[in-house]
Parts: C-alpha cells; structure tokens; sequence
C-alpha cells in the first residue's frame, strides 16, 4: 500500500507544477499513514530528484533510459504502470497537465483504478470514503466526487496548492528499469517544437499572468504586455479572437476552449470578459482588469479594476512595478 | 478510412451554471444544449479527410438519452454520413469510454475522433481510456492531424511546445485548436440529416467508477476596488501590500 508521485522533469529539473503535486502526494501519504514514492520523467538530474525529500518524498524511482526524455505515451505509461504495480499503490498523483491526461486516463484502465481530473484539493477521507474537490463547467463550478475501488488516480490542477520545502530534506534516488522495449517507443516524436515565452514563464506553470485582448488593438502593441510581464516575471496570455487573428501564438488563448488557468493574480488588458474568457480564468486568485468601458462585464469578476485606457495605464504600472523591484 | 466521431451534449458556453437544490445535478432548465465546442473540430476535421479520401465515411456517436439526438441530426447536417446513441445518461469518463470502445471494437474504424474534454465536467480523460481499452495509440491533445494512406501526421501540444507524432490506423486523438475551421451546416445538410440513419444501442458495461457526491459554485467575489487611471501605479503597492500577490 502506497502513494506513487508522477513527477514531470525538463531540463534536468523538475517542473514547478510537479514539485506541488509531489508535495499533494506526500500530504495524502501522511494522511494515510503511508510513504510518499515517486516516479519521474522527463530530464533529470540525481540532484534535482533527491531534492523531492524537501516536498515530503522518501524515495525516487529513475529510469534513464534516453528516449524517455521526451513525452511517449505508451512507454510512459508502462513505465509508471510497472513502478506502480512494484509500489502496491493505492493512490496515484500525478499534474493535471497533458502529459497527465494523457497518462492518467490509459493508467486508470490498465490499473483498474477510479481517476479524478483537475482536482484542486487535497481528499476527504472520512467514513472510509475518498472525496476529491474538482473544477468542473470549465472553472464557472466545482464538484466533490467520491472515487471508489482500491486504486485511484488524481490528477491536480496547477497552482491549487503551495508546494512545500523543508530545505535540507532529501530523498533517495533508486534506478528504475521498466524493460521498455522498441514497440512501446513506437509512437515517439518524430520531432519537438518548443516556442518562445515571454521572459522564459510557460503560462501553464505561471504564478502571474498578463494578458491581452482584442482593445490592444494588434500584435504591434504586444510589447505592452511584455514589458509588464517581463517586470513581474509573469506569463503572458491572451483572449480567443487575438490568436484567431494571429496577433498571439494559439497556446496563449485561455478561456472555455483555450487553456483554464488558476495563476495567483491575471491582468486582464482590453479584454472585455465574455463569460467564455472568464471560464478559463476566474479561478484565479486575484484578477486586475484594465479596459476604458466602466460597463465591460470583467468588472464583475474583478478584485482591482482602472477604468483607462491601456496604452495609457500599462506604461505606468511597468514604471511602478520597477520602482518597488 | 472509416472515421468515428464521438460528440458530446453540453450546456451552451453562454449558460449561467446552477444545480438542483441538493445540489447533486445540473439543473437543465430553460439551458439550451450544444455540440460540445472541442468535438467540432473532431467532427469537422473527419468530414475534411472523408472529402481528401474517396470512399471515406463518419459516423458520429453520442452516449446519451433522447434528448440528444437534436445534436446528432446537427453533426450529420454538418457531414456526417450516419449516426449512433447509445442509449444511456453518460455516468463518467469511464462509462463513456467503454461504451465507445464497444461500438469502436465492433465497427472496425481507421481513425476515432473527439474533443479534447467536454466543458461541462471537463474531464480530459475519454481518449486515453478508449485508446487503453482497445489496445491502439492515443495522441492528446491533437492540435492538427493528416493522413497519407493508413499513416498519421498529428501535432500534440506540450506545455510550451509540440510534438510531431505519426502514428498508424487505428488510432485515437482528442482534438483541439487550431485543427481546423468548424462547420456550420447549411440548408442542404439539414434537410438530407433528417434522413440519414441514427442507431440506438444498449448500453454494455461495467458500472461508473465515479459518483459526484455534491456541486458547489465558487464564492461570490467581493466587488471590485477601482484605482484612479491617473496613479495606476497605486495598483502595484495594493497588488504587494494589500493582496500580497507580488
Ligand atoms: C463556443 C465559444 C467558445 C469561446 N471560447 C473562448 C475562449 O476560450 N476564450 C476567449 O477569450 N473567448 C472565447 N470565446 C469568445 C468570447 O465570447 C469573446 O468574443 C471574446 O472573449 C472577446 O475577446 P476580447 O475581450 O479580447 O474582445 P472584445 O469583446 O472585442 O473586447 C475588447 C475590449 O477591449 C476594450 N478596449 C478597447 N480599446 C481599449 C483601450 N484602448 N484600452 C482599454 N480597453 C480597451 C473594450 O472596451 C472591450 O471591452 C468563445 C466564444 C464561443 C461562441
């Protein structure tokens, strides 16, 4: 009986969504008087694996097998399924993010456990029951969902929960070897495409995110956005008619059918906050809206709001963030 | 190139979200449902690719009552050559899945299409349970998609980037922007739809892994602090002080 941790590394490092789904998993271990395990892919380095101890896991499994580096369906999915077959899991974490939908809904089947996505808190686990809160109605509502059978699989939702450091904790790093042979590796990339973001944040990772809408008026003003970012070390987004026309990258374009993002604070530039951009952004926890209509419906949604004009306010609150840095 | 195409039926993006008073069910009064917005560019990707590949059809598949069969007979105005239900209220992801793996194992299909999750439970997982169930690859989520023969060409968004991925008849992919341009149907279609042939099938299966226990919306807001345009600026120390966010 355990809790087996997917952490997702590039890089040599582990990502920052990982590194709270490794604290989720410690959290749920402790509440089961169990161990936290985990099992890593992607890039990584010894270094960066032992510093798990410091979100709470005890023990690392690592399979440096080259073609694991980038994402294989297949191969990751056997891989985490032997290693939690191996761990006797009861309960598997892994991120809510496209390698964890990808895996997480193949892992369910293959180990016969009940699964929960988008899960933004840790479990109830009264009465002998597994309850997990999840977003659901893209972000407009949530849901408690109880998970039944032996295993069950989380998958959580970016920036729902702080991950934990106790500096000095380390964890053991155990070379791993799933046997993955060249027909699990059949549907490996042919190629990787990484794009550029601004000031280096990937908005699903982001804490802070400026974004932009169509009241910029085209891609040329973009650099508004940016300079604000850049000084926030924030992600940068934008609303569905934006990356329609091509100002901003599609991978930028948050809402109902874009990505849903839940960052600690999103400015909302020019954009007029339709209910559809708000389902992908309203869980967050702090919104600023700037947009020169006092009657744009994001107000409504807003923490802090100028009624301005962007090309006006942005410069000004770039200048101010520079100022207190 | 036999393609299936599952929608589903979802609450219109516009709806203000609300529960029945034991908040363990959507409350569907007075919503008008739709195609789930992902399954168009699934359903509308398909039609393109039949149209490439002489010989080619889509059948579009809901698990769902009768109620959604408004939604099919709109999927086979947009292209669609002919349509199953499986007559059932979809219970969860898995429930859906196997019911789509049934159809698929007995259908024989080249390629299964669907959106990358449905935005009512948003769950993001049908795809690969179906892939599992059935044994073939998944690619999620597909963001464009070719064929040459019974070969593959799909991009696959990662955080931050994509994949090039080829795969082989048969496969799975969940579909996103930018796929393609949904349709919308045309007098033509509608009124050829209402002929086309809709099967209804049993439901086969284990029973749902999952049961929601309760709903909940988020919290009211407090109502917004609006700062003066002219000391924007006042913003950041509010954003470090007061909400201590920065
Ligand atoms: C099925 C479906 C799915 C959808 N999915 C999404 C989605 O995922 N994400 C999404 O964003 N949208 C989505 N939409 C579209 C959505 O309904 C809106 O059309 C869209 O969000 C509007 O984008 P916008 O606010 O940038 O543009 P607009 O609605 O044009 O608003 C621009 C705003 O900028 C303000 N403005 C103009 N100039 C200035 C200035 N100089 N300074 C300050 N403010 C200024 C205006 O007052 C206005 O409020 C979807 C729609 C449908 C039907």
């Amino acid at each position: 009986m355990s809790v087996l941790v997917v952490v997702e590394c590039a890089e040599g490092e582990v990502k920052k969504s990982s590194l709270e789904v490794a604290t989720y998993g410690a959290r749920v271990a402790a509440m089961l008087g169990t161990t936290a395990t985990a099992i890593a892919v992607g890039e990584a380095t010894e270094a960066s694996l032992a510093k798990l101890g410091e979100q709470g896991i005890t023990k690392v499994l690592y399979d440096a097998e080259p073609r694991l580096k980038d994402f294989v369906n297949n191969a990751y999915t056997k891989l985490i399924a032997t290693a939690a077959e191996q761990e006797g899991v009861q309960v598997l974490v892994l991120a809510n993010s496209n390698i964890g939908a990808s895996v997480g809904s193949r892992l369910s089947v293959r180990l016969k456990a009940s699964l929960a996505t988008n899960v933004v808190e840790l479990p109830k686990t009264d009465g002998g029951q597994f309850v997990v809160k999840r977003g659901a109605f893209s972000g407009k509502a949530f849901s408690d969902v109880v998970l039944s059978g032996d295993r069950k699989i989380v998958a959580v939702k970016k920036n729902s929960l702080e991950a934990r450091h106790e500096a000095g904790k380390t964890a053991e790093v155990v070379a791993f070897a799933a046997q993955l042979t060249d027909a699990d590796f059949a549907d490996a990339p042919k190629q990787v495409v990484m794009q550029e973001q601004t000031g280096g944040v990937l908005l699903p990772e982001a804490a802070l995110v400026v974004s932009g809408g169509r009241g910029m008026k085209g891609p040329e003003n973009w650099h508004l956005i940016e300079e604000l970012a850049q000084a926030l070390h924030a992600g940068t987004a934008c609303s569905k008619p934006v990356s329609d026309v091509d100002w901003r990258p599609h991978h930028e374009h948050v809402g109902q059918t874009g990505i849903t993002i839940s960052p600690n604070l999103y400015i909302a530039c020019g954009i007029s906050g339709a209910i559809q951009h708000l389902a992908g952004v309203n869980s967050s926890k702090v919104i600023v809206v700037i947009n020169k209509d006092p009657e744009a419906p994001f107000f409504k949604a807003a923490d802090y709001g100028i009624v301005g004009d962007v090309f006006d306010v942005l410069p000004k609150l770039t200048a101010a963030v520079k100022e207190l840095n | 190139m036999k393609f299936l195409v599952c929608i589903s039926n979802v609450p219109d993006t516009t709806t203000k979200i609300s529960f029945t008073p034991d908040n363990k069910e959507f409350n569907k009064a007075g919503v008008q449902f739709v195609i789930n917005p992902w399954d168009e560019y699934a359903l509308t990707r398909a039609i393109e690719l039949k149209e490439a590949n002489a010989g080619s059809t889509v059948t579009v598949l809901n698990v769902g009552e009768a109620d959604t069969e408004p939604n099919i007979r709109k999927a086979l105005a947009i292209g669609a050559d002919d349509a199953i239900r499986v007559n059932a209220a979809p219970q969860d992801a898995f429930f859906v899945a196997e019911q789509i793996a049934a159809v698929a194992k007995d259908g024989g299909y080249d390629v299964i299409l669907m959106g990358k999750e449905s935005i009512d439970y948003n769950g993001f997982q049908v795809h690969g349970m179906v892939g599992e169930l059935l044994g073939i690859p998944t690619v999620a989520p597909a963001m464009k998609l070719d064929l040459a023969g019974t070969t593959a060409t799909l991009e696959r968004e990662i955080e931050g980037g994509k994949e090039i991925v080829e795969v082989s008849t048969p496969f799975v992919a969940s579909c996103q922007q930018p796929m393609c341009e949904p349709r919308i149907p045309n007098m033509r279609g509608i009124m050829t739809a209402r002929t086309k042939p809709l099967k209804v099938v049993p439901p086969v299966g284990d029973p749902a892994r999952t049961q929601v226990a309760e709903f909940a919306l988020p919290p009211k807001k407090q109502g917004v602090k609006l700062i003066d345009a002219a000391n924007a600026g006042e913003l950041i120390k509010l954003l470090r002080n007061e909400a201590k966010v920065i």
